[in-house]
């Protein structure tokens, strides 16, 4: 059996970590890391990252990483920044890795304390709209309609009745140099972004989209369809802000209709049936065209 | 020439820990702490502390930052007290788990409900299973000194912990005091820099943090348990340290006053231990054989040193400025947990007293030994924890 051609460089996140098949988080992590280089320090609350990297004795982390408590990668990262300050490292950077939960609910107010501070640390939210480690809980980063376990759809409910949390709005309004929304399911604008983001300094953001095949509740092989799908539908505007302005926005060549993109996840199943009210699909499909008309997505 | 001044308490603290040389501390207001963390701004807006001074938006953040600073190596220092210090929970039990030597000023004050700015230890007894070393000062002068030492304990290589020490809210905090400092060289002499062995390193990366099954906790947990119990020898040594350092002498874990003859010991923390010391003072004129346990060092607890202490005594009145709602004050069962069973051993009981600054005078004290004395002679068995000086007028 012929060899494979060695890589040229090792990855800085490898295989062998304990990640759901298809899991747009793990897939987001490699080429984050890609992008940042070998030469920073990763802070990760608690959440799926941490229990499927973090098993003891094993790790597929090839920088140094800590984990802390759920509440706090935003001090955490706050703290490693000021030490590296402090001792003249400040050549290593310091990236914080977290999910929706830990950034937008449980460590909002500590995230708003470093961003607010200055800190020189690049906060990367890995999106997937719902506490994934405990099951599928609702989060301020639910969309709306989906059913999560606290949030379920019933006869009286059809899941998450509030919109998402517009969080790069909140954290651009702390007046932070970089703030950038992006998917899985567009890599290379992924990477390009965060290549950005390290080149400068203070405190920065990016949201990526990252599809959960286990929770959504889609075929794994499906991860990047359905994130290109959310991309496309404009429930997931990809854009750019630098210091409190949008310089740059993925246009959609044709504006999808949001059912296309319902319609694969089983988590909103009750929005698009056939016997559902129409008024569901409407009040996500006006999501949708409030985001292409904000940031300008199509023409 | 010494250099000696009359010093607020906080600011006290604040030199101490100056003295120290911190990389990065955090800072959050709450009285009664508050003024050790504003001395430490001017010193850094003056230029006279190179530190990086993060000013938080709550204490949760306060004691994240100092344990991320520590992880990356740098020594780290924050304060806090009562909700601010109850707010940090989680975080001390993480940070203790994973070794982070940082120290906090751990200032008592009453917990709510009801509100209270007032002294007492409710707040840092609390504290006491996190991991986090505490220990109880009862003067400026000693504040400032275990400081100085607490960072020693805390970065010593066989500990590896956070350390806090517990001081009473204005009673110590806002008193002034006659200090005596010590120069800068002799401090960096008694504490060179902070030079972990693992420390968040690209040259050698590590993952910190871990998740643990049920096949290692246990051996993770013990292992704190045993750098405290195991510390106690290296926390003896370094006070030791201190006093040769000083000419101070405290006793090391505890503070025995009076004990060697004594058949009655009051046990107490904190300034309390002033006004217990005067008590004793004017008992022994009277022919009372009183005396004094006075803990300092309060996580790990100093078994030896109670066991020296009592032998000999009848009993042993624990003055608790917290309690345990349903059960008794902490440091009673801890006594209690050494001392009950023993035979020949001394009849031990607790005394809620003092709790959100009630007064704890002479008198107070007078009437715990007189209590206990009868109790003794009743030749009954001990009862539970009394509550002092309670209002008969407002009791339920």
């Amino acid at each position: 059996m012929p060899k494979k051609p060695a890589r040229k460089t090792e990855s800085l996140f490898v295989s062998g970590h304990r990640a759901c098949h298809g899991c747009g988080l793990a897939l987001a992590v490699r080429h984050i890391l890609e992008a940042t280089g070998s030469n920073v320090i990763v802070v990760s609350p608690t959440g799926c990252l941490e229990t499927f990297t973090s098993p003891y004795g094993y790790s597929p982390w090839r920088v140094p990483w800590i984990h802390h408590v759920f509440e706090n990668a935003p001090a955490i990262a706050s703290g490693v920044a000021a030490a590296l300050k402090a001792q003249s490292r400040e050549s290593t950077r310091v990236v914080a890795i977290g999910g929706d939960g830990a950034t937008f609910d449980i460590g909002f107010g500590s995230l708003s304390g470093m961003l607010e501070r200055g800190d020189d640390v690049l906060y990367i939210c890995a999106d997937n709209g719902a506490y994934m480690n405990t099951g599928g809980q609702r989060s301020g980063a639910t969309p709306l309609g989906a059913a999560t376990t606290t949030h379920p759809a019933g006869k009286a409910s059809w899941g998450k009745t509030e919109r998402k949390k517009d969080l790069p709005e909140i954290v651009a309004a702390h007046g932070v140099p970089y703030v950038a929304t992006a998917s899985v399911a567009y890599l290379g604008d992924l990477k390009q972004k965060v290549r950005k983001a390290m080149t400068l300094h203070g405190p920065r953001y990016i949201q990526i989209d990252t599809p959960c095949p286990s929770v959504w509740n889609f075929p794994s092989h499906l991860t990047l369809e359905v994130g290109r799908l959310g991309v496309n539908c404009g429930l997931v505007p990809l854009f750019e802000m630098l210091n409190g302005k949008i310089t740059k926005v993925k246009k959609l060549r044709s504006k999808v209709p949001v059912i296309e993109y319902l319609k694969q996840q089983k988590r909103f199943q009750h929005v698009v049936a056939t016997d559902a009210p129409k008024e569901r699909l409407m009040a996500v499909q006006e999501q949708a065209d409030r985001n292409i008309e904000k940031y300008k997505l199509m023409g | 020439m010494a250099d000696v001044r009359v010093v607020e308490g906080s600011e006290a603290v604040a030199l101490a820990v100056k003295a120290c040389r911190p990389h990065v501390i955090a800072a959050y207001p709450i009285s009664p702490q508050t003024h050790i963390v504003e001395a430490l701004a001017r010193m850094v807006a003056d230029g006279d502390l190179k530190a990086e001074y993060v000013r938080v938006e709550s204490e949760f953040s306060a004691a994240s930052v100092v344990s991320g600073a520590s992880a990356a190596g740098s020594r780290s220092y924050t304060a806090s007290a009562s909700q601010g210090l109850l707010l940090m929970t989680e975080v001390l039990y993480a940070s203790a788990g994973m070794r982070l030597p940082f120290v906090i000023t751990g200032v008592n004050r009453s917990i709510s409900a009801p509100i209270n700015i007032q002294v007492d230890h409710q707040d840092t007894i609390s504290l006491r299973d996190t991991g986090v070393i505490q220990l109880y000062v009862e003067s400026a002068q000693e504040a400032y000194d275990m400081h100085l030492a607490a960072f020693k304990i805390a970065e010593a290589p066989s500990i590896m912990l956070p350390v806090m020490v517990c001081m009473d809210g204005w009673v110590l905090t806002h008193s002034y005091e006659r200090v005596e400092f010590l120069d800068q060289k002799a401090v960096d002499r008694f504490l060179p820099l902070f030079r972990p062995e693992n420390y968040l390193d690209t040259a050698n990366p590590k993952t910190w943090g871990s998740y643990a099954e049920g096949d290692v906790l246990m051996e993770f947990k013990y292992a704190i348990h045993k750098a405290m119990s195991e510390g106690k020898s290296c926390i003896r040594k370094i006070m030791a340290e201190m006093t040769s350092l000083t000419g101070r002498d405290y006793g090391g874990l505890v503070e025995a006053y009076r004990t060697g003859d004594a058949e009655v010991i009051l046990v107490a923390m904190g300034s309390m231990a002033g006004t217990v010391k005067d008590a004793v003072d004017v008992l022994r004129q009277e022919g009372k054989k009183v005396g004094l346990l006075r803990i300092r060092c309060y996580r790990p607890f100093p078994y030896e040193e109670l066991l020296a202490a009592v032998r000999g005594a009848k009993v042993v009145a624990v003055l608790d400025a917290n309690v345990s709602m349903g059960s008794e004050g902490a440091v009673g069962l801890d006594v209690k947990s050494r001392l009950n069973g023993r035979p020949g051993g001394p009849m031990v009981i607790d005394f809620i007293a003092g709790l959100g600054g009630r007064e704890v005078n002479s008198t107070t004290v007078r009437a715990v030994v007189d209590r206990a004395e009868r109790l003794f002679s009743s030749g009954a068995p001990p009862p539970e924890a009394e509550w002092l000086d309670l209002n008969p007028a407002i009791v339920p």
